[in-house]
C-alpha cells in the first residue's frame, strides 16, 4: 500500500500556544520514558493553563497513560522534566490535582456519601461524618456504589474528583458508556471547571468528544505528532465521498481496485444554517444521494473511476477529524 | 416513532416486535421494536442500563422475552458477538477460528482464504499463534467479530463491538461490519456513540427500556418538532436553559412549535436525539 502524505497535514501545527511560565499548571519538556528496550514516550512537550481543555488523543500503545502517570509523579521519567504547579511532582502537589481514572475510583462497597466523605478526608485532613451530596445524586446517596448503574456513578466519580476544588483535572476516558445527552451534560460541567479558572488534561477515544477541547495534543509512536484545536489540526484538507444507491456494489469495487472506503451512512453531520446547500457538489455522477463511502487520501478521478458505470455520485467534502488523527497516526 | 409499522414487517426478515423482558420487578425492555434488513446495517444506541444488551440477547436467542415475538434464523444461521467475551481467552487466535469453524462445519479453501484476508486486513494476521487472553482489547473484538462472521451468518447481532475500542481498531471493526452487510448479512450492532449509529441504515434509540426514537437517521431528524439554535453559551433564561444542552464548545437550545427561534441550525443525528431524550426528561419533571 503506497504511503499517503498529505503537505497540509504534515505542516499542522506542533507548538502549543503560549502560555506565561507562571500560570503554567502542568508542564512536560522534553520528556521520555523507556521501559527496558521499549520507547513508551519519546520527547513530549505539553503544557497546560488555567481555563484549558487539553484532550490528548492516540492509538493503544501512543503513551498517553503513561505520561499522565508521569505527570502525576507516579512513574519516574527517563529524561526530560515534569513539573506539577512549577514543582517536581509530590503528594503536597497531587493534593491540588483531581484524577478521575478509568475504572472512575470509587470504592465499591461504600455509599457515594460515604466515598465522598472518605476522599474529603484525604484531601483536608479532617475526617466529618456529614458530607454535601449534590442534589442530583442526593436520591441515591445511601446506596453502595456497585448496585448503583454506571451513569450515576460516574457522576458521583465527578463530584467527588471535584470536591476539592482541584486546579488540575486528569481525566481518562470520562465519558465511556453514557448517553448523549448525559454526556453533553458532563461535558457541562468539565468546560464549567475550566471556565472557573482549573486546567484540564482529557484522555479519548472518542472523536465527538475531542471536539469539546480547546486544544488537541495528537501521540503517535510516544511522539507529538500534532497539536492545536480541532479546526487547525483538519484544516483545509478535504475528501472524497461517494454516494451509491448500491453502496455493497461501489464498496466492492472500490476494494476490488485497491480502495479503503469507509461506510458512513445516509446523513452527514453538519451544522450549517437551514436551507444551506449541501456541501458536496457532484465532482461526478449523479446528485449526491443514498449512502455515503468516505474514501480518505484518494483524488475523485481515481474513486470516480474505480466506480466505473456504478450509478453513483463522488465529491470531495471536508475531512472529518478521525480521517486527519489516521493520517498523522499512519505517518507517526 | 416506535419501530416498523405493521405494514413494513414483510419486508424485514429479522428483529423484534414489541418486545418486554422483566428481571423480578424491574422491566429492563418495554414493548421495544426494532427490524433488521438484510445487506444493512442496524444501530441500537443508548447509555449504560438503556437496554441494550437485553434486546440483543433477545434477537439473538440467548434470551427468552416476557413478551412480545422474535424474527431470526435457525440457530446455525446466526453470529452472536456477546458483550464481553466472544473469544476463548486459552485458545490462541488460529484456534479460535479453527475451533468455530469446527463447529460449524465450515471446511473449504475459499473459507480459509475468506479468514486469512480479514486477518490480514484488520492487522490480526501476525497474531495467529499469539493466546486471545493475551491480546488487546481492541485485538480480541476484532477476532471476536470474525468469529462471529464465520459461517456467513444471515443475521449478525455485535454487542458493542467497539466500546472502548482505540480508534485504528475501531476503523478495523467498522470495515469488518460493513464487509458483512455488503455481503448481504442482516447486521444488528449496539453502540453508545451516535457517530457511530450514524453510519447504520436504521437506528433504534434506546432510554432506560424504552424507544426514544427508530428510523433511518433522517426519519429521526425529520421527526424533531420546534426548532434548534445554536447559542455562543448557557442561556441565561430559566427555562430556555432547561432545554439547553452543550456542544463542541458551544450550546444548543430546542424551542418547541411555536416557539421563535433565531438562527436555527439543520439538525443531525445528534441533535435530534438530545431533542428526544430532552423532551422525555420534561415530560417527566412536568408529570
Amino acid at each position: 500500500m503506497p504511503e499517503i502524505v498529505d503537505p497540509e497535514i504534515a505542516d499542522a501545527e506542533i507548538a502549543g500556544p503560549e502560555i506565561a511560565d507562571a500560570e503554567i499548571l502542568a508542564e512536560c519538556a522534553s520528556v521520555s520514558r523507556v521501559f527496558g528496550r521499549f520507547t513508551a514516550v519519546d520527547g513530549v512537550d505539553l503544557a497546560v493553563g488555567p481555563g484549558e481543555v487539553v484532550g490528548l488523543l492516540g492509538a493503544n500503545g501512543a503513551g498517553k497513560t503513561t505520561l499522565i502517570r508521569m505527570l502525576l509523579g507516579l512513574l519516574p521519567v527517563s529524561g526530560g522534566s515534569v513539573r506539577l504547579f512549577g514543582q517536581l511532582p509530590s503528594r503536597a502537589s497531587r493534593r491540588r490535582v483531581g484524577y478521575l481514572p478509568q475504572g472512575l475510583g470509587l470504592y465499591d462497597d461504600l455509599t457515594i456519601a460515604e466515598n465522598l466523605a472518605f476522599s474529603r478526608a484525604v484531601f483536608t485532613g479532617t475526617a466529618s461524618a456529614s458530607t454535601d451530596v449534590p442534589d442530583s445524586l442526593r436520591r441515591y446517596a445511601a446506596i453502595a456504589v456497585r448496585d448503583l448503574p454506571l451513569g450515576v456513578a460516574r457522576r458521583a466519580a465527578f463530584a467527588q474528583v471535584l470536591a476539592h476544588a482541584p486546579e488540575l483535572l486528569l481525566l481518562d476516558e470520562p465519558t465511556s458508556g453514557v448517553d448523549p445527552l448525559a454526556r453533553a451534560r458532563l461535558w457541562e460541567t468539565i468546560s464549567q471547571t475550566a471556565a472557573d479558572g482549573a486546567g484540564v488534561i482529557v484522555t479519548t477515544h472518542s472523536m465527538e468528544e475531542a471536539e469539546e477541547c480547546t486544544r488537541l495534543v495528537v501521540l503517535a509512536g510516544g511522539r507529538v505528532v500534532a497539536a492545536g484545536t480541532a479546526a487547525q489540526i483538519v484544516g483545509p484538507a478535504r475528501t472524497t465521498v461517494v454516494r451509491a444507491a448500491n453502496w455493497a456494489a461501489a464498496l466492492r469495487r472500490l476494494e476490488a481496485a485497491g480502495l479503503r472506503a469507509v461506510l458512513a451512512g445516509t446523513e452527514l453531520a453538519g451544522t450549517e444554517p437551514a436551507g444551506a446547500e449541501p456541501a458536496g457538489t457532484p465532482l461526478a455522477g449523479t446528485e449526491p444521494a443514498g449512502t455515503a463511502l468516505r474514501v480518505p487520501g484518494r483524488p475523485a478521478a481515481e474513486v470516480a473511476a474505480a466506480l466505473g458505470d456504478l450509478p453513483a455520485s463522488v465529491t470531495t467534502e471536508p475531512a472529518t477529524l478521525e480521517e486527519c488523527f489516521f493520517k498523522l497516526v499512519a505517518g507517526g | 416513532m416506535t419501530g416498523p409499522a405493521a405494514g413494513d414487517w414483510p419486508a424485514i426478515p429479522w428483529g423484534a416486535e414489541a418486545v418486554s423482558v422483566s428481571f423480578g420487578g424491574l422491566r429492563a425492555l418495554d414493548q421495544v421494536s426494532v427490524g433488521v434488513r438484510s445487506g444493512q446495517v442496524t444501530a441500537v444506541v443508548g447509555g449504560d442500563g438503556a437496554g441494550k444488551t437485553t434486546l440483543l440477547r433477545c434477537v439473538a436467542g440467548a434470551l427468552a422475552p416476557t413478551g412480545g415475538a422474535v424474527r431470526r434464523p435457525e440457530a446455525q444461521r446466526i453470529g452472536y458477538l456477546p458483550p464481553s467475551a466472544g473469544v476463548y481467552d486459552d485458545l490462541s487466535v488460529a484456534e479460535n477460528l479453527q475451533f468455530r469453524s469446527a463447529v460449524f462445519g465450515i471446511t473449504g479453501a475459499a473459507a480459509g482464504r475468506q479468514v486469512g484476508e480479514y486477518l490480514e486486513r484488520t492487522g490480526l494476521a501476525a497474531a495467529r499463534d499469539r493466546l486471545a487472553g493475551q491480546l488487546s482489547g481492541g485485538m480480541r473484538r476484532k477476532l471476536g467479530v470474525i468469529a462471529a462472521m464465520l459461517p456467513e451468518p444471515e443475521l449478525l447481532v455485535l454487542d458493542e463491538p467497539t466500546t472502548g475500542v482505540d480508534p485504528v481498531s475501531r476503523a478495523d471493526l467498522w470495515w469488518l461490519i460493513a464487509r458483512a452487510a455488503a455481503g448481504g448479512a442482516a447486521v444488528l450492532m449496539s453502540t453508545t456513540y451516535l457517530d457511530e449509529a450514524a453510519r447504520a441504515a436504521h437506528v433504534l434509540v434506546l432510554d432506560a427500556g424504552r424507544t426514544l426514537a427508530a428510523g433511518t437517521p433522517a426519519e429521526i431528524v425529520a421527526s424533531v418538532p420546534g426548532t434548534i439554535a445554536v447559542v455562543p453559551g448557557r442561556p441565561d433564561d430559566t427555562e430556555e436553559r432547561r432545554r439547553a444542552w452543550r456542544r463542541a464548545g458551544t450550546w444548543r437550545v430546542w424551542h418547541p412549535p411555536g416557539v421563535p427561534a433565531s438562527e436555527p441550525v439543520r439538525p443531525d443525528l445528534q441533535d435530534a436525539v438530545c431533542v428526544a431524550a430532552l423532551r422525555a426528561e420534561l415530560a417527566g419533571a412536568d408529570a
